[in-house]
């Protein structure tokens, strides 16, 4: 087995994630294929690829949805995230916002970021829990950076679509993750929206670990520091975005021969 | 608490505990205001449905999980509490044995295992608790584990009803096959058909129907209740929030099948009998009708429709026996097409 010949993985310094050899097939279809890949602690990661390249399925391994077959997922100093479920994978400090914008339509968005608030989450706990006003100011402060503090009290289901995706990136907020998984964060936004976005994403990086995948590419080169292009399954180039964008295979796979 | 639901609650307490016991006790028979047991025990068997109702909103109206299965926990706790009902019958039964009728019918020497303690009223307070609890435990375990939900949840249930009342129809699973438990005699010394025995019944029931009600609202009120809500909106969310959205699941299931169980327990004596047709796929059918019809995630919506449907029941096996499958049909499908929100859901837009 591949894993065992790999030597001792003790992420390094400065590394808070590390995909190592990651495949993962459906039915065959190979979605990730010896995917490696290293976040840095602190890091704004943009990955793009045209459809089908993987990208969601690598966030789908990252967050414990999928077992990969072969290759090791590490997070922070040694958690190996193919052993954990999506709850236990929440706790070591990984948050992750959906392609589809999911929050609690029925509750309100403040409920909704109570919820996600980082605190004892069994059940226990949960029957006798009350919000104390440390509690209370977190939510409304995280309201306020995601622009809904006049909403705070609107059922969730009842709000805009682009108020629905900060809703949700407010919900990470409060999750106080290391590292953020954003699956077309900007998707459905006004473009006033999408800057106000890329303002948030970029503040939060340094003290965040940001993983971003995109499809509107004049977001991600607002963004972008270091760019991962995925095709087929595996990283087809990295590095800079100018670079990248210059790159002759990456300009092959997204125009075409 | 809304004053509305303060009124409503006030009132059912009066009602329960006050006017009905007088009506029902006070005034002789004959007297154009007394109320006869025939509908004590009515009110009485609605309320056990009603406490039914409020243990399956819990699972599907609050966690979006839909039981078809919820009648199986109901029968179980009243077989727990008629295997007492049959020994407090001693040697007054047919046979004059100190082993219910049916034993003595298939010829057995002696109580079978299953029998252990049942004379005694508080090892069938531990069954009734019990039985229902653990089965629900074991079987929300694997199912939520496994990650079976919505209509294959739903069919897996009514499948463990039908195997459930497929083995208590055999005379040798112990018991009374077919006919199941009836004949009672007493509880706790008490004669089951003197007034008062039924009209303590009766209060004990509307006991236990205003504290489920009351707990219920507590429980989904609470943050516990908003995670419930959080996995019927977005289980995945709920996940990567950090829910283990399994135990939540057992939790809530386990706590409903309970509560059905203690609603059976109180119903066998009202009604004087049980039998395994308590476990038919289409009694725990009729359990979400009464919820749909009421308004689901609502709680006082399940009692409302347990309440509406039953009593349209009544009616229509008087006066029409033959129809009221094709009523109950009618208004499951008028409810799901024009009151998606349940008759409650019409009342509040008002």
């Amino acid at each position: 087995m591949k894993i065992a010949t790999l030597p001792e993985i003790k992420a390094v310094h400065g590394t808070v994630l590390y995909l190592d050899g990651i495949s993962v097939s459906f039915d065959g279809f190979k979605a990730l294929n010896n995917l490696s890949l290293a976040i840095d602690a602190g890091e704004l990661r943009c990955v793009i690829g045209p459809n089908g390249a993987g990208k969601t399925t690598m966030m789908d391994v990252i967050t414990g949805k999928t077992r990969p077959d072969e290759g090791r997922a590490v997070f922070g100093q040694s958690a190996d995230l193919t052993r954990l479920s999506e709850a236990e994978i929440a706790h070591q400090g990984i948050g992750r916002k959906f392609q589809k914008p999911t929050i609690f339509e029925r509750l309100s968005a403040f409920e909704n970021l109570e919820l996600a608030m980082k605190a004892d989450k069994r059940v226990r706990a949960a029957l006798f829990a009350r919000l104390n006003s440390e509690d209370n100011d977190k939510i409304a402060a995280t309201l306020t950076v995601v622009g809904l503090q006049e909403s705070a009290d609107r059922e969730a289901g009842l709000l805009s679509h682009g108020q629905k995706q900060w809703l949700e990136i407010g919900m990470l907020l409060v999750q106080e993750p290391q590292l953020l998984l954003l699956d077309e964060p900007v998707a459905g936004m006004s473009d006033q929206e999408t800057e106000r976005t890329a303002e948030l994403f970029l503040s939060l990086a340094g003290t965040h670990s940001l993983v971003v995948v995109e499809h509107d590419m004049a977001f991600i080169e607002s963004i972008a520091r270091k760019v991962t292009v995925l095709h087929e399954g595996s990283v087809l180039a990295e590095g800079p975005m100018e670079k990248v964008k210059n790159d002759p295979r990456v300009i092959e796979v997204y125009l075409g021969r | 608490m809304s004053s509305p639901m303060r009124l409503a609650v006030g009132g059912f307490a009066i009602v329960a505990f006050l006017l009905v016991p007088i009506l029902n006790l006070m005034m002789p028979p004959g007297h154009p205001l007394h109320l006869s047991a025939f509908w004590v025990t009515l009110a009485g068997k609605i309320m056990c449905y009603a406490i039914v109702a409020l243990a399956l909103d819990l699972v599907w109206g609050y966690a979006g999980i839909l039981s078809l299965g919820h009648g199986l926990f109901f029968a179980l706790g009243g077989y727990g509490m008629g295997m007492y009902l049959m020994r407090q019958i001693g040697r007054e039964g047919q046979y004059q044995s100190e082993l219910p009728d049916f034993m003595v019918f298939l010829d057995w020497k002696e109580l079978p295992w299953q029998w252990w303690g049942s004379e005694h009223f508080l090892w069938a307070l531990l069954l009734i608790v019990l039985v229902p609890g653990i089965l629900a435990f074991v079987f929300g375990y694997f199912a939520f584990r496994s990650r079976v939900k919505g209509v294959y949840f739903s069919i897996i249930t009514q499948a463990l009803t039908f195997a459930a009342m497929l083995l208590f129809f055999r005379n040798a699973t112990g018991f009374g096959g077919n006919n199941g438990f009836t004949d009672f005699k007493r509880i706790l010394g008490f004669s089951v058909t003197a007034p008062e025995t039924r009209m303590a019944l009766f209060a004990i029931t509307a006991f236990f129907l205003l504290s489920t009600f009351l707990f219920s609202r507590w429980l989904v009120s609470s943050k516990f209740g908003r995670v419930l809500a959080a996995i019927r909106d977005a289980e995945p969310r709920a996940m990567f929030c950090g829910y283990n959205t399994v135990h939540y699941k057992v939790a809530i299931f386990t706590l409903s099948a309970v509560l059905c169980g203690i609603a059976g327990a109180l119903y066998v004596p009202q009604v004087g009998i049980i039998n395994p047709s308590e476990m038919s796929p289409a009694n725990s059918i009729e359990i979400a009708i009464w919820v749909a019809v009421g308004g689901r995630g609502t709680l006082a919506g399940a009692i409302l429709g347990a309440g509406l449907v039953n009593g349209a029941k009544s009616f229509f096996t008087v006066a029409f026996p033959e129809y009221w499958l094709f009523a109950l049909g009618a208004i499951f499908i008028a409810v799901t097409l024009f009151l998606p929100r349940g008759v409650l859901g019409v009342l509040q837009r008002r």
